[in-house]
């Protein structure tokens, strides 16, 4: 697979935005920006601790230890977001028994609560979220029955933690093989401190029909900062991973830097739905991506609707001929929040196929993003790809901006391109409020039908949550 | 009887060039329920404006003059506050809401209306029986908010509002405009059967007269200029029919 893969890491001419994204180069891509001084609270002590409170074995010490020098070395990015307010000195690390996550629902802040109460999220969900907690719900009859039928399929599905200490073979040969290393400053971060995410194995010819959620997970290692996603689909195999929806948790200001590697093998699908929904004061700096060999395909469905920051584009590496990749993004921003969200799809392959539908909504001086990159490689004769991405500006005094980027090198390929920017209208406003609804009830509607296309295609409950995220979001948003 | 009353209204709009411009002099009407009024004028004479202000569209400031319902300020409402009070548009030119399918528009709208949601058993029989009345196709649900509605469509889907709304006042703006006359019939029986069950004040916005065959309004407006420059009985109707605007015109 290597072999193949290298061909990718060509340098990518454009405009100097998009340069960092072209640097998500799929193989080593150490930079030369040796003796930065970066090392900032993070120290080989700390990662070795990690590790050792893990009793990983010693190719994984190595690894990290490899990933916290690359961080070190590698630039933050000067695209995008703005990062400066990110304090490395300031981020605890390892967060298995910190003070910073709540234990208890009654620890949590008055308003998180109160989040929590209106998105409507039942008892059981809530305890869930809140760490130590999950234990109790595993004995739970209805779970219980979940995890025996994936078990009697042989379909693998634990922390990522257990992930390693269980199926270490599966993780010589995946781990970090999507994501090097050393890929971006803040994969390489996460290499180095990683804990805590999901990994899932399904077998050849497996289909997984319901969509699997962290909480049928055993042993729950809860979400951390520093989350590590591992999901490997054999050959004609199906699953739908959901990843929890994320709550306000967090008290200050914090990073949360996850790694997803998925790896769809021949004729398998995988479909990995998101909505993020991160307190204002988190920086979401997230990789993910998929590579999808002949025949298979990879969906994402990734929504950000919280978060002060959020730079994510996940990727899918079409591999294989007739592979086939999708993301469907939803982003909101509101006040002092910037989501630079978008897609990456690169042909690797003849016939492999993307599509991109990206929405995003920005109210009150908030900013959206959309930054996508079409990369068809030498040799991907008929690919097709078309990517479509509407804004939605509730006000005058927000902004959206689409940096769109094509590289390619074949010439029988098949392009398409729409993009549109509208504004929420008075007379949109004037005819839903002139049948009764209140301003903010007739924004939110305005806002769901925009993203409608998008939201339909998520599993029911998230669509609902969705729906009342974008409520909560509206209330007080206009007037 | 509930009244809505409108005294010496007077209505200016902006100008793209920044300045202002006078639409409404000095309007003077008011409306009992299950009373049919139609205000008629030639193009350009106030009328749209006149059903704009009531409902509150913000494009447009009232400078002088009053609008009450049954006593209380409506000026001094929001857009949806007048809704709620029981005041209806029927529109002109019905904007399309992507993404929001008509069922969940009219379930959403009844439920602001009457503050409570509306039970699902009666509610989704009630919505069925209008739109079979209205000779609306049941898939016509399921579209988006007048997403790719013909003219027809259009206003059978604001008649269809009136009639599961049940407002108080019902003003119609145009709604005869670009109906044909089989359309034109089918949705002035709905204002009929509105008129029939829970007897709202109308307020009959048109340029022809063909429409108040099938609609009998027992009031006739002609507007002319910002103005009423002439009321009567259905008669005066009559009379526009045969000798149309021109003398209100070359006497302005």
């Amino acid at each position: 697979m290597t072999d193949t893969v290298s061909d990718t890491t060509q340098e990518l001419a454009g405009p100097p935005e998009l340069e960092g994204l072209g640097k998500y180069r799929y193989g080593w891509a150490d930079s030369d920006t040796a003796g930065s001084s970066a090392r900032r609270g993070l120290s080989e002590e700390v990662v070795r601790d990690i590790s050792a409170k893990k009793s990983e074995p010693g190719w994984m010490l190595q690894l990290r230890l490899k990933a916290l020098k690359l961080f070190a070395r590698k630039p933050m990015p000067n695209w995008g977001s703005d990062l400066t307010g990110i304090d490395f000195d300031n981020i605890k690390y390892f967060v298995r028994s910190t003070e910073k996550q709540a234990t208890s629902w009654d620890e949590l802040p008055a308003d998180i609560k109160n989040t929590y109460d209106r998105l409507g999220i039942p008892e059981a969900e809530k305890q869930r979220l809140i760490a130590g907690v999950a234990a109790q719900y595993e004995s739970e009859v209805v779970y219980h029955q979940i995890r025996e039928d994936l078990e009697e399929k042989g379909v693998i599905f634990v922390d990522t933690d257990t992930g390693l200490r269980e199926h270490e073979e599966l993780f010589k040969e995946y781990f970090g093989t999507v994501i090097p290393v050393g890929d971006n400053k803040f994969a390489s971060l996460n290499t180095a401190v990683w804990s805590g995410g999901s990994f899932i194995y399904v077998p050849p010819g497996v289909h997984v029909d319901i969509p699997l959620q962290a909480y049928f997970r055993i042993n729950t290692e809860n979400m951390g900062q520093f989350e590590r996603t591992l999901i490997i689909a054999d050959e004609g195999s199906y699953v739908h991973y959901v990843e929890g929806c994320t709550a306000p948790i967090y008290q200050s200001d914090s990073l949360h830097s996850a790694v997803v590697e998925i790896v769809v093998k021949k004729n398998a699908r995988v479909r990995y739905t998101t909505i993020q929904n991160w307190s204002n004061n988190v920086y979401n700096l997230v990789t993910k991506r998929a590579t999808a060999a002949e025949g298979a395909t990879m969906e994402w469905i990734d929504g950000n609707i919280g978060s002060k920051v959020t730079m994510k584009y996940p990727a899918v590496y079409l591999m294989g001929e007739h592979a086939k990749g999708e993301t469907l993004s939803i982003a909101m921003a509101g006040e002092g929040q910037h989501q630079d969200a978008g897609a990456k799809m690169v042909h690797a392959a003849p016939h492999t196929a993307s599509s991109i539908v990206s929405k995003s909504i920005a109210r009150g001086g908030g900013r959206t993003s959309y930054r996508g990159l079409i990369q068809v490689l030498e040799g991907a004769h008929h690919s097709a790809s078309t990517v479509r991405c509407d804004a939605l500006l509730v006000d005058t005094i927000s902004r959206s901006d689409t940096y769109p980027y094509n590289d390619i090198r074949e010439d029988d390929v098949v392009m398409g391109h729409e993009a549109t920017v509208s504004k929420v209208s008075d007379d949109q406003l004037f005819y839903l409020m002139s049948r009764g609804m209140a301003e903010d009830e007739a924004m939110a509607m305005i806002v769901r039908g925009f993203i409608e296309p998008v939201a339909r295609e998520l599993p029911m409950e998230y669509a609902l949550e969705l729906n009342r995220l974008i409520e909560l979001q509206m209330e007080g948003a206009v007037g | 009887m509930p009244t809505l009353e409108i005294r010496d209204l007077h209505v200016t709009v902006d100008e793209a060039d920044g300045g202002t411009k006078e639409i409404l002099r000095g309007v003077d009407l008011t409306i009992g329920s299950g009373e049919v009024h139609a205000v008629m004028g030639p193009n350009g004479s106030g009328k749209s404006t006149l059903a704009y202000s009531i409902a509150g569209h913000p494009k447009y400031t009232v400078t002088g003059g009053s609008i009450t319902l049954d006593g209380e300020d409506v000026l001094a409402m929001s857009v949806d506050e007048r809704a709620r009070a029981g005041l209806f548009l029927a529109m002109q030119y019905p904007v399309e809401v992507p993404g929001v399918t008509v069922s969940n528009f009219l379930r959403t709208a009844k439920t602001a209306i009457d503050g409570e949601a509306p039970k699902l058993r009666t509610w989704v029989k009630d919505v069925k029986q209008a739109m079979d009345d209205l000779k609306m196709d049941p898939t016509f649900a399921e579209r988006n908010v007048n997403e790719h509605f013909s003219g027809g469509e259009k206003k059978r889907h604001e008649i269809l509002q009136m009639e599961l709304l049940k407002p108080k006042f019902a003003v119609l703006d145009e709604t005869d405009s670009g109906l044909d006359v089989d359309a034109l019939k089918i949705v002035s029986e709905g204002v009929n059967r509105s008129l029939a069950s829970t007897g709202p004040g109308v307020l009959l916005i048109t340029h022809y007269t063909r429409i108040l065959r099938y609609i009998k309004p027992q009031f006739v407006h002609v507007f002319v200029d910002g103005r009423v420059a002439e009321q009567g009985g259905p008669e005066l109707a009559d009379s526009l029919e045969e000798t149309g605007y021109d003398r209100f015109l070359t006497r302005a």
